[in-house]
């Protein structure tokens, strides 16, 4: 068990490895000036800004400046925000973000088994019809769609009542979170009832279930200890790649819902060639989806005894 | 010792009868692609999903010969316009200029509470409310030192009166025009009298305003209208956008664009994938080793972040629409999901018994893959990349919307959308007619997977 984490964190450091070098060079080869911003300016304060920067050394050698730099967890000053370090755009902005996902994937986790659970309950009753059409439904309207129409029905909601029952826009209290995580929830949770309806469709013709129906257990009790136990296990493998579909989403619904997350800065960052933004971020986000994977693996080890890790996969 | 061989004896033999012998086949044999589509037919869903795209197919692709309307041109006088098929309009009479009325004998008292003051008695029109213009005065708030105008388009509850069209500074200015962005329909206009803090009084008063033109924006449609005339102008079935332009046009133009990546983008990964994934597949050891890493750091690549820098790399220059950047990036990210999948197919089918027997009937390596390798992998591909069209279409306006897709003016469904939920809150045609579009096509493409997956692949088959 030790030595397979250790196995997967180290392949986790590659992969972050690799991926930092790559965007390294292609941000690199990017035509464009991560100075430009800043209009025309004198020759020599643009000398000078170069230098601050490191701008005016080979690429190489900033390659290996940066590489030094990223073991000291040192990702520097953000070239478009005055003065601002990399590490504080991600202290101040990540746990919002951070947040806004977790609230998202409990929605999206909660909801989808809780459908998925009726669905298969009623199978081809009109219960299930109906869900599994608003499945598809939620699976084929984009995102920044239910995020506009979500905010329009708040604001309508809002106007109706006279006072302000959900915030349309901005982030603080609990209020405010409930929409956008909503949201972004909605996707997953649309995957996640699949997954979950197939899965317990497909557990009900086990054996043990016939045993457990033979024993004479009450149907709630085959249904809640047997049938949606074992059926479950699914559910938590898909959320380690959901967690990643979560924070592209986030960027999306951070952007409708004026939310200061992490997000938004990452896709400015590459509209104005921010290289240090860029590369802080990048490696960030990377080592967090490595790192959420490798968590989500383990668990599930602990939730399947019959998954053993240490064996030798295919 | 072997027995001997028993004596012939005919009596246990007799003959068959001619008409017992069943001759030809009971049904004529199926290949498996008649098979697949006769499944295919049987299935009410794909049925309808196919009919979806190939009616948005025609849209795009014959729908500009029939409607011929510049996706591009702006008509800055009809700017947001809802879906309509009126193309007629009566010359509104040319406005007075207006002058704002002022009543003497109304002291400001700094000192009353402002939001304790009463509502105007009386709120009316001045002249004849039209789209150009809606001209109102009131009756002085004794103590109000100034006034505020809202406009709502529902009748106004709970305290919310609406979008806030004006400030009056002065208590005894009790006028008002409001020429904002009007349109033919019924508006509530709601004043309040304000000193420091605003009134929680309001008086409100509803008018419908007849359809009609302004004489300016009739003259430049028809140099020489004149007010009371008729004009025609173009019709606009699905409105105009914030800019004024055809929204059927652009969505047709649009859907060139969607659908081409749409397709394109799965088409072209999905050849550069197959063939990866067949050679690794079928030559294995270390050939396969390379091609799996180079396919698995692909895969750890963050997918938005180079296809930003893709896009910025390859087609930001000015007039160009950013289509190909877009298709080279999303094919560059996305061929890794076929070549795994057509390795493990062929990785399986290699050891089959009839690709053995091919194989020892002298069959050379090509022979082998082109023959019977890849056409049995088809169907599994094919399914893959009906699946893979709505991702592209999803990818596209994704980036669309978020600023870093198509460059404008160049129509996509994304940006399209991205233009819309500006002036969703006022005008919602204009992101709900392309979120629409982008809807149907996906659920279309989403459901046909299904159906192909069925009918291919009778194991896939879906629980559902």
């Amino acid at each position: 068990m030790l030595t397979y984490t250790l196995k997967r964190i180290a392949t986790g450091l590659l992969t972050v490895y690799f991926i930092a070098t790559a965007t390294f060079f292609a941000m690199h080869l990017v035509p464009g000036d991560p100075l430009a911003g800043n209009k025309a300016m004198r020759a020599e304060i643009r000398k000078n800004l170069e230098h601050k920067y490191g701008l005016d050394k080979p690429v190489l050698v900033q390659y290996g400046v940066f590489l030094g730099n990223m073991l000291k967890g040192d990702f520097g000053i953000s070239f478009t925000q005055q003065n601002r370090l990399v590490n504080d755009i991600i202290k101040d902005h990540f746990p919002v973000s951070a947040l806004l996902g977790v609230l998202a994937l409990a929605v999206a986790a909660c909801g989808g088994v809780l459908f998925g659970s009726l669905t298969a309950l009623f199978r081809g009753k009109h219960v299930d019809r109906s869900v599994m059409f608003l499945v598809i439904l939620a699976i084929s309207v984009p995102g920044f769609v239910f995020a506009a129409l979500a905010q329009y029905l708040a604001m309508r909601a809002n106007s109706v009542a006279g006072r302000t029952l959900l915030p349309v826009a901005g982030w603080g209290t609990l209020r405010h979170m409930l929409l956008p995580a909503l949201v972004l929830g909605l996707g997953t949770m649309a995957y996640v009832t699949r997954l979950m309806r197939s899965s317990l469709l497909e557990v009900v013709h086990q054996d043990y279930i016939r045993t457990a129906r033979a024993k004479g257990l009450p149907k709630s009790r085959i249904f809640f200890s047997h049938q949606l136990r074992n059926a479950i296990l699914p559910v938590v493998t898909i959320l380690g790649p959901a967690i990643a579909g979560i924070t592209t989403g986030g960027f999306v619904v951070e952007t409708v819902f004026v939310i200061p997350g992490l997000g938004r800065y990452f896709v400015q960052a590459v509209q104005q060639l921010d290289y240090t933004v860029i590369m802080g971020l990048t490696v960030f986000y990377g080592g967090f989806l490595v790192f959420m994977v490798l968590a989500v693996d383990i668990a599930y080890a602990f939730i399947d005894p019959r998954i053993s890790l240490t064996k030798a996969r295919t | 010792m072997v027995d001997p061989a028993p004596a012939w004896d005919p009596s246990l033999f007799e003959p068959v009868q001619r008409s017992s012998i069943q001759t030809g086949v009971a049904r004529p044999s199926l290949s498996y692609w008649q098979d697949a589509w006769r499944r295919l037919r049987k299935n009410p869903q794909a049925v309808v999903s196919l009919a979806i795209v190939v009616a948005l197919l025609v849209f795009t692709l014959f729908g500009p010969l029939v409607w011929r309307v510049d996706p591009n041109a702006p008509e800055l006088t009809r700017v947001s316009k809802g879906p309509s098929l009126r193309v007629e309009a009566r010359v509104l009479p040319e406005l007075p200029p207006f002058k704002q009325e002022t009543v003497p004998d109304v002291p400001a008292r700094p000192e009353a509470d402002g939001a304790t003051l009463p509502a105007p008695e009386r709120l009316e029109w001045i002249g004849e409310p039209t789209i150009e213009a809606v001209r109102m005065r009131w009756t002085p708030v004794p103590g109000a030192a100034g006034y505020l105008v809202y406009r709502s388009e529902e009748p106004p509850a709970g305290g919310y009166l609406g979008l806030p069209v004006g400030t009056i500074d002065g208590g005894n200015t009790v006028s008002f025009e409001d020429s904002f962005n009007l349109e033919d329909r019924a508006y509530y206009y709601s004043v309040v009298g304000q000193n420091v803090a605003e009134s929680k009084q309001a008086i409100t008063r509803r008018v419908v305003l007849p359809p009609g033109v302004s004489l300016a924006d009739a003259q430049t449609i028809q140099p020489g209208a004149k007010p009371g005339d008729v004009v025609r102008f173009p019709l606009r079935p699905f409105g105009t956008d914030s800019l004024g332009r055809d929204l059927l046009a652009r969505l047709m133009a649009g859907a060139r664009v969607s659908l081409f990546i749409g397709f394109c983008a799965p088409l072209l990964s999905l050849a550069i994938g197959v063939l990866i994934g067949g050679i690794a597949g079928y030559m294995g050891g270390s050939v396969d080793q390379w091609l799996m890493r180079i396919t698995d750091f692909v895969i750890a690549l963050p997918f938005l972040l180079f296809m930003i820098l893709f896009k910025v790399a390859f087609g930001a220059g000015p007039g160009q629409s950013g289509i190909s950047a877009m298709l080279v990036a999303l094919v560059v990210l996305s061929w890794t999901s076929a070549a795994r999948l057509t390795r493990g197919q062929v990785l399986q089918l290699r050891e089959s018994e009839f690709v053995q027997a091919s194989r020892l009937l002298g069959a050379r390596p090509v022979y082998l893959l082109l023959r019977h390798l890849l056409p049995n992998t088809l169907g599994v591909i094919l399914v893959s990349f009906t699946f893979a069209i709505p991702g592209a279409i999803f990818t596209e306006a994704f980036l669309s919307f978020i600023g870093m897709g198509v460059a404008p003016p160049t129509p996509s469904w994304g940006s399209m959308c991205n233009d819309g939920v500006q002036t969703f809150l006022t005008h919602p045609h204009e992101l709900l007619l392309p979120a629409f579009f982008i809807s149907i096509a996906v659920l279309a493409f989403n459901l046909l997977g299904d159906g192909l997956r069925d009918a291919l692949d009778p194991k896939l088959r879906s629980v559902e």
